[in-house]
């Protein structure tokens, strides 16, 4: 009875992942003939794609060619935007100059893995937990905390910057782990997100789970969680692109305890003889989030599916 | 767990709920921390004199009045940040569900491959450094060089150097980086909308692709419109990393000043007032929440 419940707000699974590039390329222009379009609309829209396509595209395809670009070239001009020869000696510079750094290099990386990893972990736990009778059950102040949550969302962090600075200074929080882990587990697009997401979990699933004697907390952990999985994939992406892009400076400031985006970004500000390391951490600071979100492309476009605001 | 209808006093209702409470306790005590908390404690500095190390002086809407009408470097930022979010905000919108509403008619593997080139440069963190060699001031700038190639211009123009070319590269640069979270909510969106409406809809008399995104689509993907538009919103109104890093803090002339880099200015940085950085950031809270809620009140009508 589960099984047939679970699949009924699963999408049917998809046959077109499989096609080549080219094919569906191919079907793209020459499919069969569909109600309301034009050959000259097409045409008009398929053009246009192509030129935007071209000017998002290039400065990634410049951040690539620069990692690959050996000296020389980089200043070279008049300036070209592809390799010639392409060199890895840009990341060996890197290496070096990041073996030489105050504290070892892999210090840096042991750090970034503590924060993303525990604030995206403890995102997603304290996340869910809320989602869960926030989508499922009633009680008296429900719509008045979902509504904080859908607020929050309507402002930056930089309203809230100072003071919040000086609660993490109050808490004695500040210079450790926790400054930075802490407020990311409470984030609210996390909860909102996770909130809509679980609303599309039939209810008799839970009802069959509860007559079987579950606790609320074993039918969050057993019925829930394993069913929203594409929306913690997202969570946690979402999470791991915030916190990999945070350097910390605010609020760390023993060098020990800075992330990797800290110590690159202190390259990149070397100038001109560092520009070849910069163009190395150029490519692997924009390389890691863009990697993690293709391999969860469709779990993360499953989740916005339920993303919308209703009134 | 499920409502009855019956009404019971509110407090047997609480005691009822104390397992959906503690679910909530470790968000929401995190969440009133570091969100809300944060923003009273900003409302009530607004009105004080307070530099961190004193205790906070009352000064009433004396910072307030000090920046509408005193500071001048404000107004300019905040014109910028008007002028940033009146042509970002609604171009970066439409251009994400055109995009997403494009990439729709594709299939497979080119829609993803579509999707990752539209939605990769808003997750590539500092990837915008890149566009600083490519508006560099000098020939060895990849636009200046591609400009004198083809003789365009004489000499090389310092892009982010000259104050009326600042904002205008600096929209540009913000528009390469928006497509991000509601662009992605659109695309999911436009993949929900049931197909059987499309055909229903030709036979109704619905002609073009036009007619078609207007009167089915778009009232079909309506929650993730405004969605779309809160991230959007937010979004375009707290540019500053750009500006810091491509036209410097301060920009020449503060040509590409926003609130936040004011903002910066005396909080974070070199002036430690953080009433009136409070001040400001309030005003800023109110401008985003603001615009948010009229957007949200427009969006209910498309369709109609």
């Amino acid at each position: 009875m589960m099984n047939t419940t679970l699949s009924a707000h699963r999408k049917p699974p998809r046959r077109s992942q499989k096609r080549s590039l080219w094919r569906s390329f191919k079907s793209a222009f020459r499919r069969e003939k569909q109600v309301n379009r034009s050959a000259a609309g097409n045409g008009l829209l398929f053009f246009l794609m192509f030129i935007c396509g071209i000017f998002m595209v290039l400065p990634l395809v410049m951040i690539v060619n620069n990692a690959l670009k050996p000296l020389d070239e980089i200043f070279q001009f008049p300036p070209q935007i592809f390799v010639r020869n392409p060199t890895l000696e840009n990341f060996t510079d890197l290496f070096i100059l990041m073996n030489d750094s105050w504290v070892p290099f892999s210090r840096y990386i042991l750090n970034t893995i503590i924060i993303t990893g525990c604030g995206t972990v403890g995102h997603v736990i304290c996340a869910s937990l809320a989602a869960y009778p926030l989508a499922k059950h009633r009680f008296p102040g429900r719509n008045m905390l979902f509504s904080a949550v859908v607020l929050s969302m309507m402002f930056s962090w930089t309203v809230t910057q100072i003071p919040n600075y000086m609660i993490i200074s109050y808490l004695g929080i500040n210079n450790t782990y926790l400054a930075l882990i802490l407020p990311a587990c409470a984030y609210g697009m996390g909860l909102y997100l996770m909130k809509q997401f679980m609303e599309q979990i039939p209810n008799s699933l839970m009802e069959s789970a509860r007559l079987d004697g579950a606790t609320e907390y074993s039918v969050f952990w057993r019925i829930i969680m394993p069913n929203v999985k594409p929306a913690w994939l997202t969570l946690a992406i979402f999470q791991f692109q915030t916190l990999w892009g945070n350097t910390g400076y605010l609020f760390l400031r023993s060098e020990e305890l800075k992330p990797l985006q800290f110590a690159m970004q202190a390259i990149t500000r070397g100038g001109a003889q560092r520009a070849g390391a910069s163009a190395a951490v150029g490519f692997i600071i924009a390389a890691i989030p863009i990697t993690f979100f293709l391999v969860c492309q469709a779990s993360i476009l499953e989740t916005m599916t339920t993303s919308g605001i209703k009134e | 767990m499920k409502t009855k209808q019956i009404k019971e006093p509110l407090w047997t209702q609480i005691k009822k709920s104390k397992i959906s409470y503690t679910m909530l306790a470790p968000f929401f005590v995190l969440f009133f921390l570091f969100t809300i908390l944060p923003v009273l404690a900003s409302m009530g500095l607004s009105l004080t004199h307070f530099n961190m190390l004193e205790t906070p002086q009352w000064v009433g809407w004396g910072n307030y009045i000090r920046l509408l009408l005193e500071d001048d470097l404000f107004m300019q930022g905040f014109q910028n940040t008007l002028i940033f979010a009146l042509i970002t905000g609604p171009v970066s919108y439409l251009l994400c569900l055109l995009f997403a509403w494009i990439i729709n008619e594709f299939k497979g593997k080119l829609r993803a491959l579509l999707t990752l080139v539209f939605y990769a440069p808003s997750i590539s963190g500092q990837a915008y450094l890149i566009w600083s060699p490519i508006l560099s001031d000098d020939r060895y700038g990849y636009l200046n060089g591609l400009l004198m190639r083809f003789d365009l211009m004489q000499e090389a123009t310092l892009w982010m150097k000259t104050e009326k070319y600042i904002l205008p590269m600096l929209i540009v640069v913000q528009l390469w980086l928006s497509l991000g979270t509601g662009f992605l909510a659109f695309i999911a969106g436009l993949q929900t909308v049931d197909k059987n409406l499309y055909e229903a809809a030709a036979i109704d008399g619905v002609g073009n692709r036009w007619q078609e995104l207007w009167f089915v689509t778009l009232p079909a993907m309506k929650p993730q419109l405004m969605f779309g538009a809160v991230m959007q919103i937010t979004l375009s109104f707290a540019v500053a990393d750009i500006s810091l890093q491509l036209a410097g803090n301060p920009s020449i002339n503060y040509a590409g000043s926003t609130i936040v880099t004011h903002l910066l200015d005396y909080g974070g940085g070199t002036r430690f007032d953080m009433g009136y950085a409070s001040a400001i950031a309030t005003i800023l809270f109110i401008l985003m929440v603001g615009t948010n809620k009229v957007v949200q009140r427009l969006l209910k009508r498309v369709g109609d």
